[in-house]
């Protein structure tokens, strides 16, 4: 009955064509109610946001760079005779994997183009997800509500360097064989099982036949997979919190205020993946990557010197080359109970890596446990408002670049003419002291640039322009800020510490007194907002100087 | 700025505050009003906006027609040279650039010059209302007690006992991803092949060494005799077995009791590969007798038995002892008498029997 009655309802018919065709969609998958949800949603604009952005979109360009370069790539291990057009390599014996990467590079129209692509792509797409975390990271938007999308985005990052690291070893050329064989050696160290993990890992001893094909099938099928998973859980998030908007007038954690899905903000971020791509396209068209055709097969014998590993993985590399093996008499290697403990490769291989990745889960829950703050944050902080996180921030990030510098030490060397072991030396001193190093300079950078706005704030900007009034004295003359450019420097909060608070028993625990120390720490130097009674204060105090000057100079 | 100072000039330390109390703050001015652009007021400036965004999508056109251009037009042949083909590269680069970036470009200058600029405020809902909160916590309240599983604990544990086993068998069944590692670490190609000692040969093409062909100062890179013969594992053997050769004055070798005789008239030859993670130790510097590993920086003094003097290795290079056999060439008189290569969890274990 109903059924019948809904039939012969008058329907609702569209005035437009693309009105009709939403129409026709609508009525038989019912798609009105995500239109509604999402075709005006509102979306804040920065610059700085676009670098998740370029991660989607280099990895959209992986994918299909990555399923060309499929069509043509044999990942088999067997022994050939190269018989391709490249002749420095003729019937130089090879594997299969090699002779089809080259083919690919020499014999098929486009090959070296999608596969300088699709390397490009890939530094990319690392480098956009981690300078986009940092961006979260020193914006303070991994604040609650979006404490599991932080993580989320660090097992993206992880994930991105795995399918580096799996894509960067399948030509099974020279230099991808040696990384793989310090792969091999680092995996050798892990006490009690890493034999075995390494036997089965190379289907016996190193080389092996079958290490390209399985990192083959974890290169195209199982870490793109889990990728893409994790892309989708992430974007839902968003869409579930929506976006972080930066601080400014009209801006509170209660609202959203940028421009409209469709048409801006959808036109401005398709169009910034064909730019992308356009940028990429020139990146592979002008700059060689990877040419593997110098390279050679793989050979344990020889390697070339000053071979370094793709950027992302290049400092846990660094980390093994400033490790010293030996400090004196004492050998970071020893034997116990008759097995050997090689701690000059364990420890750099998986210390600082660690490190690296628990603060980074943990942060987020670190920060809340510190501050007590459990309020929603939608509206981001300007690092300089933050001056304890942007330091810890810039600490982690140096002690990153020590270790990253020293994967290039023997490149440093020849290009400064400095000595090899001094290169060494110094960058095991900046590994400890560096981080310090950046958190003091940072934390005091911070707090100078939240004086520096107060003072704007208070007292208008300066103009450059020197005035003499009539009694003699000089003047630079100062243009008051109008109200919305005052509220982006004055509107933020600055926590002061949060003494140790008592729980239900009326007891201080040790714990809560260990939180309250690193609350001190926290904030306990910092700068506040300016106030309107300051800013009253303050015209009080060149009431003179305006009254000479009168409205011409101070107006704008 | 001398006396533009923030807040008190008595504070010590960086606090600069207004007070104690946090004073009344700036009241939020709302969103700045909205300027107009120029296309907006001008029907010229937006009809030459309108032309702008039509000539970078024509440019997109031309960089399609690049591209095809390139792509059939350039022949690659049987014998391309690697200019041609760097060419056709370029090309093809070029004509995806600008096909790609006149669409984009395009595209963003559209949304920026003429569509509308105005930003606007939408409320943030709450992620989730304290009604549906309520009614979730209740269903699962709920669940949980109508399972039981709270009043019958001998369910729930044996359930974690079999959910804790379960992932087993999916962990055991990569068993045969590898063999075994049992002792083939501990042993390489130059060990002695019925009662025949293995012969020094170069690196690659496996010609014998005379050991008057090694003067003072040189270096050979060297493979046992017989691996470029392998049918099998060729690569695995020579990632283990191969060997630099070096001569030195024999006065400035200083051998240890027991390895006097592993070296011939300041010939001595030493594993390749590297003790830190197993990169081939490529580098020789003659005038120190250093070895450096071209990865991580290890150096190896060979005056000191290739002990370890800088970077992350921490054991010497494994020494081969050698000697000449009737014809005058280079043979090893046993395999190394250590396992090569990085450290493993089982190597002293395979020192200990290779020297038992």
């Amino acid at each position: 009955m109903s059924a019948a009655s809904t039939a012969e309802a008058p329907a609702y018919v569209a005035n437009t064509k693309v009105g009709r065709f939403t129409d026709f969609v609508d009525e038989r998958v019912g798609g009105s109610g995500i239109l509604r949800e999402f075709g005006r949603k509102v979306f804040p604009d920065h610059w700085s946001f676009m670098f998740g952005e370029v991660a989607l979109y280099s990895f959209v360009i992986l994918l299909m760079s990555g399923t060309f370069l499929t069509f043509f790539f044999d990942p088999s291990m067997a022994e050939t005779h190269y018989a391709g057009s490249y002749t420095p390599l003729k019937n130089v014996e090879m594997s299969v994997a090699y002779s089809s990467s080259l083919d690919i590079s020499f014999d098929v129209r486009g090959g070296l183009f999608m596969r300088q692509v699709h390397h490009w792509a890939a530094l990319l797409f690392v480098a956009s997800v981690a300078v986009h975390m940092l961006r979260v990271f020193f914006t303070g938007a991994f604040r609650k509500p979006r404490e599991m999308n932080w993580v989320v985005g660090g097992v993206l990052l992880i994930l991105a360097m795995a399918a580096g690291f799996t894509g960067y070893s399948l030509p099974d050329d020279l230099l991808s064989g040696n990384g793989l064989r310090i792969i091999d050696g680092v995996i050798k160290s892990i006490p009690v099982i890493g034999t075995y993990i390494s036997f089965f890992l190379f289907g016996g001893e190193f080389p092996g036949t079958v290490i390209i094909s399985r990192l083959y099938t974890l290169h195209i099928l199982l870490v793109p997979a889990l990728i893409l998973l994790m892309i989708v859980v992430h974007l839902f998030m968003v869409v579930v919190h929506k976006h972080t908007q930066y601080p400014g007038p009209g801006r509170n954690d209660r609202n959203v205020v940028g421009y409209p899905l469709g048409p801006v903000y959808a036109a401005k971020a398709g169009g910034f993946f064909f730019i992308v791509f356009g940028v990429i396209a020139l990146m592979a068209a002008f700059f060689t990557i990877n040419p593997i055709w110098n390279y050679g097969p793989y050979d344990p014998s020889p390697v070339s010197a000053g071979t370094q590993p793709d950027w992302y993985i290049g400092w846990v590399d660094g980390a093994l080359r400033l490790m010293p093996g030996v400090i004196g008499d004492f050998h970071f290697e020893y034997i116990i109970f008759g097995h050997v403990l090689t701690l000059n490769v364990l420890l750099p291989a998986l210390v600082p890596a660690g490190l690296v990745f628990t603060v980074l889960f943990m942060y987020p829950w670190i920060e809340r446990w510190i501050t007590k703050d459990n309020r929603e944050h939608h509206v981001l902080d300007r690092p300089r408002n933050a001056p304890t996180r942007t330091a810890i921030g810039m600490a982690g990030f140096t002690f990153y670049c020590v270790m990253w510098a020293a994967a290039s030490s023997d490149l440093i060397a020849t290009h400064f003419h400095v000595a090899l072991n001094d290169v060494t030396y110094w960058l095991r001193a900046l590994f400890f002291i560096g981080p310090v190093i950046a958190f003091v300079v940072t934390k005091r950078v911070a707090l100078a640039l939240q004086r520096k706005d107060r003072e704007i704030a208070l007292h208008g900007r300066e103009t450059g322009r020197i005035v003499r009034l009539p009694h003699g004295e000089f003047i630079e003359v100062h243009a008051p800020l109008d109200e919305y450019k005052r509220y982006k420097l004055v509107g933020f909060e600055s926590p002061a510490p949060l003494p140790a608070e008592p729980n239900e028993h009326g007891v201080v625990t040790r714990k809560e007194n260990r939180r309250a120390k690193l609350s001190r720490w926290f904030f306990e130097d910092r700068v506040a907002p300016a106030t309107p009674a300051e800013l009253e204060a303050s015209h009080g105090h060149h009431e003179a100087v305006e009254a000479g000057e009168g409205q011409k100079t101070l107006s704008h | 700025m001398g006396n533009h100072s923030d807040g008190s000039p008595n504070h010590s330390g960086t606090v600069a505050t207004a007070g104690q109390h946090e004073v009344e703050k700036f009241q939020d001015p709302g969103i700045p009003p909205h300027r107009l652009r120029l296309a907006d007021t001008d029907p010229k400036a937006a009809k030459r906006a309108e032309r702008q965004v039509a000539v970078l999508f024509a440019t997109s056109v031309i960089g399609t027609v690049i591209f095809l251009v390139a792509y059939f037009a350039i022949d690659l042949g049987d014998d391309s040279s690697i200019a041609t083909i760097r060419l056709q590269n370029a090309l093809l680069g070029i004509g995806t650039a600008f096909a790609m970036l006149g669409i984009g470009t395009g595209i963003v200058h559209w949304a920026k010059a003429l569509m509308p600029d105005h930003e606007v405020s939408e409320e943030r809902h709450a992620i989730r209302t304290e009604d549906d909160r309520q009614a979730a916590v209740r269903i699962v309240d709920d669940i949980v007690e109508e399972t039981g599983i709270k009043r019958r604990p001998l369910i729930r544990n044996t359930l974690l006992g079999a959910v804790a086993l379960a992932p087993l068998p999916a962990i055991a069944i990569f068993g045969d991803l590898g063999p075994r590692p049992d002792d083939k670490l501990a042993h390489t190609m130059w060990a002695p092949q019925d009662g025949k000692l293995k012969r020094l040969t170069r690196d690659p093409d496996g010609t014998p060494i005379k050991a008057s062909d090694v003067t003072i100062g040189s270096a050979f890179h060297v493979i046992p005799e017989g691996l470029n013969e392998l049918h099998e594992g060729k690569l695995n053997e020579k990632a283990k077995a191969v060997v630099l050769l070096m001569r030195l004055d024999p006065a400035s070798l200083n051998p240890s009791a027991g390895r006097e005789n592993w070296g011939y008239n300041g010939i001595v030859a030493y594993s390749k590969i590297c003790t830190h993670v197993g990169c081939p130790v490529a580098l020789y510097e003659q005038q120190t007798h250093h070895l450096l590993c071209p990865c991580h920086q290890s150096t190896f003094d060979l005056t000191q038995e290739c002990k370890v003097i800088f970077g992350p290795a921490s054991r010497p290079l494994p020494q081969l002892p050698i000697a000449v056999d009737d014809e005058g060439y280079l043979v090893a008189t046993s395999d190394f008498k250590e396992p090569v290569g990085p450290s493993y969890w089982e190597r002293d274990e395979h020192e200990r029997s290779i020297n038992s």
